[in-house]
């Protein structure tokens, strides 16, 4: 077989330079699949194909972390419509008023430096 | 788990290293030998009959290479295993494979941490992970808060629930005197403690000490001619179901279900027929989601079991009677300490939290964020 051109997170990164929230799926187990990688999980399907989430998503677990210095700050599980599952930060509300159910839409966190962009997302109107 | 045999392992020996705060410049590694030590010395044994090395620990990258060399023992079959804090429950499975394999016919399983020595960051450093590590969530503690957050979401389980854990861990280090808390704890205490990750504070989460220990293992007919009653292995499972919380498929629900099922399978025992719990306490939610993953409460009832003092001392189910992770002792890896206390127990050794009557043990370990869970039910002779 022929060497990989680019690995999963290289790609995913690749999409997120792009303002997209890409996900892996497989036809042959016809299920998303998240973070991404060079096989399925379970059955080692080597099918995986990118797609670019709508970023819609639900909240499916939260927290407000008290650092010992500066703010605290919210980290949650958010639950994306196309059915994988990843952990992220829902931004322009306080950390507490994050609460499970609340539905959410992404947004690109742009990359700083050497760190890359990431996802992040923010409160959905009528989503 | 399927493969091996009820009552095919026995363990013999069981001891603590120092604890607590130990001497300037300990290794990890002395205070595995200085738990060899004292757990061959409790079963009447000598370095000379081992030729088994199990150990983990987050400080040496090749612990049990270490550990063959500081011993001296070139020939002992090893493995070191690491899946966080419950390596030390999947160690008595493979010890036990091990042992009734013939690759060795006195096994020691050893642990040891300088955590709060050279600090938490210092003796486990995280792997930096694209998909969490930008999120910054405060690991361990932020993972059991959002498990924390679903489980009082979907089953209406209340913070003073979390905190009547901490409250029943702590009534119980007060009858240990190798414990190191020593004060009493109420639950406005741990509520109005320092936030971690909401909804944990700081009294919801284990202690950060020094610490290690050692058990020993040997084969069912040797283990009736030792210093000790034998302490016999009825069953053992495992299930490995993530690594980072992000991929756990149900936050309320942990691979408990499935280690436990296949040790009560192969210990032929119920949840009923357990007399003593020694459940991996890393944080206060955990205990609430493994009895209920034990069999001990359906789903979603742990917070309301644990309610009026129903595990602690005066509780009609003894759980962590040593105190637990959260107020006797957790140096960074907490499994092999479950095994002393319920080996002591079904002894009856343990003086003041002595539990009557005690004759199986469940002990149940939980690595990494509530990833890796292993079970393992002890019994001694009259429970064979």
């Amino acid at each position: 077989m022929p060497p990989d051109t680019a690995s999963p997170l290289a790609t995913y990164i690749a999409h997120l330079e792009r303002g997209e929230l890409a996900y892996q799926f497989s036809p042959s187990a016809d299920t998303a699949v998240f973070y991404p990688r060079v096989i399925a999980p379970k059955t080692g399907a080597a099918d995986l194909e990118w797609r670019v989430s709508r970023g819609a998503g639900t909240v499916y677990a939260t927290t407000v972390v008290h650092p010992q210095k500066g703010e605290p700050y919210n980290v949650a599980l958010i639950d994306v419509d196309e059915g994988y599952r990843m952990m992220s930060r829902v931004e322009d509300i306080s950390p507490a008023a994050v609460k499970i159910g609340m539905r959410v839409k992404f947004r690109v966190h742009p990359a700083e430096g050497d760190e890359p962009p990431y996802p992040v997302f923010t409160p959905a109107e009528n989503a | 788990m399927p493969g091996l045999q009820r009552g095919g392992a026995a363990i013999v020996g069981a001891a603590e290293s120092d604890i607590g705060a130990v001497a300037a410049l300990m290794s990890p590694i002395d205070l595995m030998a200085q738990g060899i030590h004292r757990a061959l010395e409790d079963a009447g044994l000598s370095l000379h009959d081992v030729d088994g090395l199990f150990c983990a620990t987050t400080q040496a990258r090749t612990s049990a290479m270490s550990l063959a060399e500081y011993l001296g023992l070139p020939d002992a079959y090893t493995d070191s295993t690491i899946v966080g804090g419950s390596s030390f429950e999947i160690h008595v499975a493979h010890a036990q494979a091990a042992l009734a394999a013939g690759l060795c016919s006195v096994a020691v399983i050893a642990y040891g941490s300088t955590q709060r020595t050279v600090g938490r960051r210092a003796a486990s450093a995280r792997e930096y992970n694209p998909y969490e590590t930008p999120f910054r969530p405060f690991l361990p503690a932020s993972a059991y808060a959002l498990a924390a957050s679903r489980h009082m979401h979907e089953f209406g389980t209340t913070r003073e629930q979390l905190a009547e854990v901490a409250v029943a861990a702590r009534e119980w280090a007060l009858l240990n005197p190798a414990a190191w808390e020593k004060k009493p704890l109420t639950i406005a205490e741990v509520l109005n403690a320092r936030p971690i990750s909401d909804p944990l504070t700081v009294r919801d989460c284990c202690l950060v000490t020094d610490g290690g220990g050692a058990i020993v293992m040997t084969t069912p007919t040797r283990a009736r001619d030792m210093a000790r009653p034998p302490v016999f292995v009825l069953g053992c499972g495992q299930s490995i179901t993530h690594a980072t919380i992000s991929s756990m498929p149900d936050l309320t629900v942990t691979g408990a279900v499935e280690s436990g099922a296949q040790a009560y399978a192969m210990a032929e025992l119920k949840p009923e027929d357990i007399d003593v719990l020694a459940l991996y306490d890393a944080f206060t939610i955990n205990t609430i989601l493994l009895l209920e993953d034990l069999g001990f409460c359906p789903k979603g009832e742990g917070g309301r079991f644990v309610q009026d003092g129903r595990i602690g001392p005066s509780g009609d189910l003894a759980v962590n009677t040593n105190g637990g992770g959260l107020s006797y002792c957790h140096p960074g890896m907490y499994g092999l300490f479950l095994l002393i206390e319920a080996v002591r127990q079904l002894r009856g050794e343990c003086g003041a939290r002595q539990v009557a009557a005690a004759d199986t043990a469940l002990v149940h370990g939980n690595g990494g964020v509530l990833s890796a869970q292993a079970t393992v039910i002890l019994g001694g002779t009259s429970a064979l």
